[in-house]
Order: C-alpha cells, then sequence, then structure tokens
C-alpha cells in the first residue's frame, strides 16, 4: 500500500518553514486590516478612526495562534493558518461592510462585532486543541463516542424546547442566550467517527465482494454503515430541511470509504443511492423541487415565494461587479437578503469582482492542497483518513455553497468556510484548521529512531505517548 | 491509501476550478446580460445614484441632475418639461425615453469617449460624472413651436418640426398633448407607477413624440413630391399646363376625384404652378395617371420615404408610399391619400431638401458631447441624405411655392419683408373623424434659412373651419419669423 513511500519518507526531514509561516501571516494580516480600512475609506470617505484598535486586535489573535504552533506543533504546515487568516481577515472585512450597508437601509446590526468575538473564540479553541491534543490519535478513542455525539447533535433541533426553525431549516439549537448550528459542530465529530470506524473495518469493506462489469461491488452485509450513512442524510433532509448539510455529510461519507477501501466500487455504489434519494425528495418534497425549478430557471420564480430573489440578485450583483468590483460602498448587497452568511460571495463579488472571487477560491484550493498533502505524508491510517476527511469536506462545502450562489448546481445553503458571518461554522472550522496542523506536524515531524510503527494498521492498538 | 486520496485531490480540483469557469461565465461572460435583465435594479440605482449629464439647449440645460438628500444621490429636474419632452423624454427607475434613452452611456459617464475623464476621476477620488449632450434645438424656434400648438387648445393633437435646410440640425420638434416627465423622474416610486400608468392609458397618448412616432396622409402637401417627380421625369416646370376644372374621371372606376369644397380650378388648363397654388386636386390626380408608380416612389424615397433616417431619437416611425397601385389609387396616392403617410419630420425634410437646392441632409439633434459641461469631445458632422431633385427642379418648385404663400391657400404664412415659400394640406381621412391640416414652408425662400412642418392631428376647432392654412400655417409662420426676423 504506501509503505514504500513512507520507507522513503524517512530519510527525508521536514524544515520546520515558521519563519514563512510568520512571512505569510503578515501578508494575512495585510488584506484583513486593509480591508477594513478600505470599507471604511469606500463607504465613509474616512480610514476608519478604530483602526488600530481593531487592526491590533486582529494581529494579536493570529499572532497568538501562531506562537501556539511554534510551541505545540513546530513541523505544522506553514501555509494553513496564514490562508485562514486572511480569510477570516476578509470575511470580518465584508461583513462590517455588510453592517454599514444594512444600516444605511435602515437595519442596523453589529454582525462584524459578534463574528470577532466568534473568531476570538473560534482562535482560543484552536489553541486548546493544539495544545490538548499533542497526538491525534488519541481521537480514534472517540469513535463511537464522536459519532454519537454526531447523531445527538443532529437530533438536537428536531427536539421541542431548544431547537428552532429558522428561514425553513430546522438546523439550531438555542440554549439560553446562545445559538448554535450543529451541524457544523457534527462535520468534524462525524469525520472522525468514520474515520475511526473506517480504519478499523477497511479491509473487510475493501477485500470482499464480487466483480461486476470490471467494477468490484461489495458484498451486502458490508453495505450496512453506507446504508446508515444514507438513511441520516435523508434524516436531515427530510426533517431539517437542510439540503446542504445532507448532501455534505454523505458525500464525505462517501469520499472517505473510497479512501479507506481504495475500491471506486463504493463510489459507484453511494452515487447511485445518492442519486435515488435525490430523485426521491424531489418527487416527494416541494422545497427540494422548489430549489431545481429556480435553479433551472432563475428569472421565472424572482418575485413569488419561495422564490428566487435572493439568488438572482446575487447574480446581478456578481454581473455588476464585473472583472474588478465596484468597490468597497459602490455596490449595493444589502439587496441580497443574508448576503453576510451564506450569499458572502454574492458581496464579494459585487463589490471586489471576479478577481477576488477567484482569489478567494484559489485560498480554498491552496487549504485543500495542504489538507490532502498532510494526509498523502501522514505515517498512520486514522490520520490519513481524517486529514483526507476534512479536506474534502472543505472542497464539498465550498463547492455546494459556492456553486449554489452562483447558479451551477441548485441552492442548497450552507456557510462559506471562514468568510460568513456564523459563529459554529467559524469556531468548528478553526477546530478543523487545528486538527490538520496537528496531523501535518506529526506527519512532518523527523521519524524517532526508536519504535517506529512497522503496520500502519496496528495503530489501533498502539499505545500513544501523551504530552 | 494514498492512490485514492491522489484521485480526490484530482476530484476537488476539479469541483473548485468548475467554481472558478462558472464565475469566470457569471461576471464576464454572461454580465453584460444580466446587467440589461428588466428585472436588475442596481443598474439604474447607480445611475440614479451618479451625477447625470445635462441635455443643454443653447447654454441653458433642459434636462440637469441637481443634488438631493433622499436615498438617491441626485435628483433628475426638467426647467421647461413640457416644451421639450418629447426631445429629452424622461428618466425615471423604470425606464426611460428620447435623448436620455438614446444618449444614455454618454449622460451616464459610460461612453467610451468620457474615458480620460472616467481614470481622471478614478484617481483623483472624485465623483463619477456624466457627460453633457448639446441639441441642435434653437429657443426661439422651440418656443414658438410649443407655444402654437399650445394655442390649439387643450385637447389638440399635433407637432412641429423645423430644420436647418443646409445642415440638416433640428431646429424645433415639438408635440402635443405633452406630459411633464418631472412627474416621472420622481424618486417617489408608487408615484411614477401611478402617473405612467395614466398616461400610458391616456387614449390622447401624450407620451408619443408625433414628430416623429406618427405617419399620417400628408394631404396636398404632398403633391411637392408628385410635382417633383413630374418635372424631374417627364420634363414639366412651373409654367407647363394641365387640366383643372372641377372633377377627374377615375379610370376602371365610377369614382371621381373632386377639388376642396368642390370648386373649379379655375379654368380647364392651367399653370402647374396655379394648381399648386390653389391645390388643385384634379391636376394632380392627372399627374399621378400620368406618373408610373416607380417614379412617384422613387421620388418619394430621394425626399426620405421609407427609410430609417433619425439616429438620436426613438422609435422612429418610417414614412411610406404604399407598394403597387392600379390607376385610381396612384391618381389619389399623388394627392396624399390612401396609404400614403409622413411623419411631420419627413414632411420638414421634403421642404428642406427643395429649399437646399435639391439636396436633403440627414436630420440629427445632438449637436455636441461634452465632458463635465466644458471640453467638447464629439461634434455632429452635417451628413448628405439624397440629392432628392436637381437643383433646376427646386427652383422650379420653390417659385411654386413662393406662389402659394403669395396668392394660394397659404396666405397666413406671409412675413412682411420675407419670401416665404409654403405649401398646404388638408388630408381627408375617414369621413367619421376630421382631416388633419399640414403645412410645410421655408423662409427667406431666396436664402432658406429654415424649413418647417406642421401637423395638426385634431383639434377642438369645428369641422367646417379644418384647414391646413387655417390652424397650421401660423404656427409655421411664427417658427420662420423666429428665425428670419428675429
Amino acid at each position: 500500500m504506501s509503505m514504500t513511500q513512507q520507507g522513503s519518507l524517512l530519510g527525508f526531514v521536514h524544515r520546520r518553514r515558521r519563519g514563512a509561516e510568520l512571512f505569510l501571516l503578515f501578508l494575512a494580516l495585510t488584506v484583513g486590516i486593509g480591508g477594513y480600512a478600505a470599507v471604511g475609506v469606500g463607504v465613509q470617505g474616512e480610514v476608519p478612526p478604530d483602526i488600530l484598535a481593531y487592526g491590533g486586535g486582529l494581529a494579536v489573535l493570529i499572532l497568538v495562534a501562531h506562537v501556539v504552533v511554534r510551541l505545540t506543533a513546530p513541523y505544522a504546515d506553514p501555509v494553513l493558518l496564514p490562508i485562514v487568516a486572511a480569510l477570516n481577515g476578509l470575511g470580518l472585512a465584508v461583513i462590517h461592510r455588510l453592517d454599514l450597508a444594512y444600516e444605511d437601509a435602515g437595519r442596523k446590526h453589529d454582525y462584524a462585532q459578534q463574528q470577532l468575538v466568534w473568531m476570538t473564540v473560534g482562535v482560543l479553541l484552536f489553541v486548546g486543541t493544539l495544545v490538548v491534543l499533542r497526538d491525534h490519535r488519541v481521537l480514534q478513542r472517540f469513535t463511537y463516542t464522536s459519532g454519537l455525539a454526531a447523531i445527538l447533535l443532529l437530533l438536537m433541533p428536531m427536539l421541542p424546547v431548544v431547537g428552532r426553525t429558522i428561514n425553513g431549516a430546522r438546523i439550531w439549537i438555542h440554549v439560553g442566550p446562545f445559538s448554535l448550528q450543529p451541524g457544523e459542530v457534527a462535520k468534524v465529530l462525524l469525520v472522525v467517527a468514520f474515520a475511526g470506524y473506517l480504519v478499523l473495518h477497511r479491509d473487510a469493506l475493501a477485500l470482499a465482494g464480487r466483480r461486476v462489469l470490471f467494477i468490484d461491488l461489495p458484498r451486502g452485509r458490508d453495505l450496512g454503515p453506507i446504508l446508515g450513512m444514507w438513511l441520516v442524510s435523508l434524516g436531515v433532509l427530510v426533517f431539517q430541511k437542510d439540503l446542504g448539510s445532507s448532501l455534505l455529510f454523505f458525500g464525505l461519507f462517501l469520499v472517505m470509504l473510497y479512501i479507506a477501501t481504495e475500491r471506486p466500487g463504493w463510489l459507484v455504489v453511494g452515487s447511485v443511492m445518492f442519486l435515488a434519494g435525490a430523485f426521491a425528495a424531489y418527487e416527494l418534497f416541494g422545497h427540494v423541487r422548489n430549489r431545481v425549478d429556480i435553479w433551472l430557471d432563475p428569472m421565472a420564480y424572482y418575485d413569488r415565494s419561495p422564490g428566487s430573489g435572493q439568488i438572482v440578485e446575487s447574480m446581478f450583483g456578481m454581473a455588476w461587479g464585473g472583472l474588478i468590483g465596484r468597490g468597497f460602498g459602490n455596490g449595493s448587497p444589502e439587496r441580497i437578503p443574508f448576503a453576510e452568511s451564506d450569499f458572502i460571495i454574492g458581496a464579494i463579488g459585487e463589490e471586489l469582482g471576479l478577481t477576488a472571487v477567484i482569489a478567494v477560491i484559489l485560498c480554498y484550493v491552496l487549504i485543500v492542497e495542504r489538507g490532502l498533502r498532510t494526509a498523502l505524508i501522514c505515517r498512520d491510517g486514522f490520520g490519513k483518513l481524517v486529514a483526507s476527511g476534512l479536506a474534502c469536506a472543505f472542497a464539498l462545502q465550498v463547492f455546494v455553497v459556492v456553486g449554489g450562489v452562483t447558479g451551477l448546481i441548485p441552492l442548497t445553503g450552507l456557510t462559506t468556510p471562514f468568510l460568513s458571518y456564523g459563529g459554529s461554522s467559524l469556531v468548528a472550522n478553526w477546530v478543523i484548521v487545528a486538527l490538520l496542523l496537528r496531523i501535518s506536524d506529526q506527519a512532518r515531524r523527523p521519524v524517532p529512531d526508536l519504535s517506529t510503527p512497522d503496520d500502519a494498521d496496528s495503530d489501533a492498538t498502539q499505545v500513544v505517548k501523551l504530552g | 491509501m494514498n492512490k485514492p486520496i491522489r484521485t480526490m485531490s484530482l476530484f476537488c480540483l476539479l469541483l473548485l476550478t468548475a467554481l472558478m469557469l462558472n464565475a469566470t461565465y457569471l461576471q464576464y461572460y454572461r454580465a453584460s446580460a444580466l446587467d440589461d435583465d428588466p428585472l436588475n435594479r442596481r443598474v439604474i440605482q447607480a445611475a440614479f445614484s451618479r451625477e447625470r449629464g445635462a441635455i443643454l439647449v443653447g447654454k441653458e440645460p433642459v434636462a440637469e441632475s441637481v443634488p438631493s438628500d433622499d436615498a438617491y444621490k441626485f435628483q433628475r429636474q426638467y426647467p421647461e418639461p413640457l416644451k421639450y419632452a418629447p426631445v429629452t423624454g424622461y428618466f425615471s427607475y423604470f425606464s426611460q425615453t428620447g435623448i436620455e434613452k438614446t444618449e444614455n452611456a454618454v449622460l451616464s459617464g459610460d461612453d467610451s469617449r468620457l474615458f480620460v475623464t472616467r481614470l481622471l476621476d478614478l484617481l483623483s477620488n472624485a465623483e463619477p460624472k456624466g457627460g453633457s449632450i448639446d441639441l441642435t434645438l434653437n429657443r426661439k424656434v422651440q418656443d414658438a413651436a410649443y407655444a402654437g400648438l399650445k394655442g390649439l387648445g387643450p385637447g389638440a393633437q399635433g407637432a412641429a418640426v423645423a430644420i436647418e435646410p443646409s445642415s440638416g440640425r433640428i431646429l424645433a420638434m415639438a408635440s402635443v398633448p405633452t406630459y411633464d416627465p418631472n412627474k416621472l423622474a420622481s424618486h417617489d416610486l408608487g408615484e411614477v407607477t401611478g402617473i405612467y400608468d395614466r398616461l400610458n392609458s391616456d387614449t390622447n397618448e401624450p407620451l408619443l413624440n408625433r414628430s416623429i412616432q406618427t405617419a399620417l396622409p400628408p394631404g396636398s402637401t404632398f403633391k411637392l413630391v408628385t410635382a417633383a417627380a413630374a418635372i424631374e421625369d417627364q420634363g414639366y416646370d412651373a409654367d407647363s399646363l394641365v387640366p383643372g376644372g372641377t372633377t377627374l374621371d377615375l379610370p376602371q372606376t365610377d369614382n371621381t376625384i373632386k377639388n376642396e369644397n368642390g370648386i373649379s380650378c379655375g379654368g380647364n388648363r392651367i399653370t402647374l404652378t396655379r394648381a399648386l397654388e390653389v391645390s388643385c386636386n384634379v391636376s394632380f390626380g392627372w399627374l399621378g395617371l400620368r406618373l408610373t408608380d416607380e417614379e412617384l416612389r422613387t421620388q418619394a424615397e430621394k425626399f426620405g420615404f421609407g427609410q430609417h433616417y433619425l439616429d438620436d431619437l426613438g422609435p422612429q416611425a418610417i414614412s411610406r408610399f404604399p407598394d403597387t397601385l392600379d390607376d385610381p389609387l396612384r391618381a389619389y396616392s399623388a394627392i396624399g391619400q390612401y396609404e400614403v403617410a409622413a411623419t411631420p419630420l419627413q414632411m420638414a425634410m421634403v421642404a428642406a431638401g427643395i429649399a437646399n437646392q435639391g439636396v436633403v441632409m440627414k436630420p440629427y439633434l445632438v449637436d455636441q458631447v461634452r465632458a463635465r459641461d466644458t471640453q467638447v469631445l464629439d461634434k455632429t458632422d452635417d451628413v448628405r441624405l439624397s440629392q432628392a431633385v436637381s437643383a433646376r427642379t427646386a427652383n422650379e418648385l420653390t417659385k411654386m411655392m413662393v406662389g402659394v404663400v403669395k396668392q394660394g391657400t397659404g396666405t397666413t404664412a406671409q412675413i412682411p419683408g420675407v419670401l416665404v415659400a409654403g405649401k398646404t394640406g388638408t388630408a381627408q381621412s375617414t369621413p367619421s373623424r376630421p382631416p388633419y391640416a399640414w403645412f410645410v414652408s421655408f423662409a427667406p425662400a431666396d436664402d432658406p434659412q429654415i424649413a418647417v412642418a406642421v401637423l395638426v392631428q385634431s383639434s377642438d376647432t369645428d369641422r367646417s373651419e379644418i384647414a391646413g392654412s387655417r390652424l397650421a400655417a401660423p404656427i409655421a409662420k411664427a417658427m420662420m419669423e423666429a428665425v428670419v426676423n428675429p
């Protein structure tokens, strides 16, 4: 399998590259602070008076993250943190811009301030994850715990007291003053659970089966887990009306199953199940059919309810932005409902243009690439699965939300990672990055002379040194 | 596990590349189609929030943007709304017409000729501002035209156009009933919708610019075209003798052509000049029978019939001379009845062509394009549309038209001390509705400065009183006086 490659990697020692990370972080801060200043200049005609406080705060958060990485994960990938910092900073600037636009339109919000609080929480959890979790393999112990927690989290919005339906989707829980979108947290837990489960059972899933038309199809009894996940995804779709998460969870499971077993047959089985589920959902549920109809002819549904006003306004905005955008303050992003969350890419496209949209997507490409690279060089199967699962979840989520907003696929509704307003999503994504950094630190760290595991599959029983 | 990870990395790259391609398609290739979508309010909202250039007549604006302190930063204003509405059009949140529409690129500042200005605005961080448009209109002539039409009474429908014969510059373009574009440019969008619906459903069609959008039978003014064809193609001149009398028997039918009010043109053989002076239907019907379809149509087309020649305003109704005619219908067509239809602008071009030694100039309204009210970026050149008749024919026609005003049906257009050339027209449409009154003229006949066409489509005047000389000629006279007798 991958042993030969691992063998060749043993002689190669990765450099730490923390200096490079620091340099890139300065560039990222330029994006965040410069964006905030540009919003002030463009909308209010002056650099915001609190630019120093804001910039200082942002810099402190980022530098804390950097120092913690230096201390606890010195060999971690040097590109991930700067990209994430740049995206988060850009998101803050655009949300601040939208706050000002909403205020002009008579709807006052302070989303940007709240987002900054959530970013702080996110960075704290990032730090906490890196400090507490010194070896990602520890997580494998919590395979079933995470799975159970994920399912419970997904069920919570359905509970009568804490669950809330917001904008047609029942994906929120409210506890006291806090509201939480548990799906975002469940995403991380599901990756851990899938990885733990698959790394144990992959041989059974990979080897048994029969060959039909050049494709190795799995045995019927091994279909249990995929069938279970399929039902969970359908449940999310049917009961919570959350197309995006449903698609993401099932896609994520499928991808990880394929990576664990190396059998494209699973992809075939999974795709057939996905298509069957999607077709049934289209036939049975009005809200699914409505999304597809809108996707096919958005203009026809502009004035209806539920209609396409949001996506059409977003497309008009992006067209109006053109190649270089109208500039902060010269567009009308407030015309797009919920521009600060799901449709933030529309607001970016309008005021910063195609250039910025491509730049943002390229940032995601880099995140995914760094994640998958980590998976490639990772020495243990569990780490490989977690890293590749998180990276693919990222790619899928970006594809589903940006593709939906730009009319490539039917609109489903997910947050744009690190850009969109929303605490659950931001915090969960910071934890994801911490996990990726932890795995890449392990993967890039020079192999100790003693106790090299000679079989990746024995990970499950290996004694792990903590701390 | 590395092989599937590599496969997945390719798959993820594919997904994200698809996103980038789709974003490029949306923001670059499809952008202008989306910008033009009728549902898209962004473009118009931006236009509303930008200082739009002015439309100027002389040095004074007839449309300008002034600062406004509501949701949009500027308010479009029309200082003389009713008089200039047919030309300026309106600039509302929902639609635009007139110069506001055809010159929108300049006025909004998006025109490529304003590129340097835009760049300077960008660099100096100034608010972008549109360019302005100088119109060819002459304030005095426009005043006279509008005052004359307004004088017909509140229910009147009509239009008046004046052209400078040597250049094609449109000196006046008025139309009644008219409307107030200020009300349509209002920022109270609910009110705008209501007003627009009312104007649009009004049976008097106030939104119509009758000078270019109404093509009606030109009646006896078309005899100028018939006479031009007879002189050009069949060797007639002002003194050639043609049949007069009271009636013309039409071949193949029992119909006859009679003169207006059944009078005689005076004698059985009269000169062509006399025939035009008294607007003799018998003589010109007879000429119609002598000429071929082809000769009449070609002559009409040389004056501009069947053509689209006005680029500065739209939509323009196309004046027409009917296809394939039998003898009786050709006789009717030769006196401007049946299916012959012309806009007031077209008839002004007939007069202007005769005035300009037979050369018809392409009419235009936009004189100059300026950046920020000062620097001239572009000036419209005079363009020759066609040589409608030879200079000799034009002179013959001028002599005859001078006779019309001196001692014929057009005496009401006389201006003391100035030689005026003109022709009346009273076109019968259906017996159920009153005839249209026309007058076309130019002055001074020996050095033409202005050519005019006036159409009174309907007015409060008693039916028996309707005639080109009574209703239309005085308006034309006032318009000519504004130029030749300043």
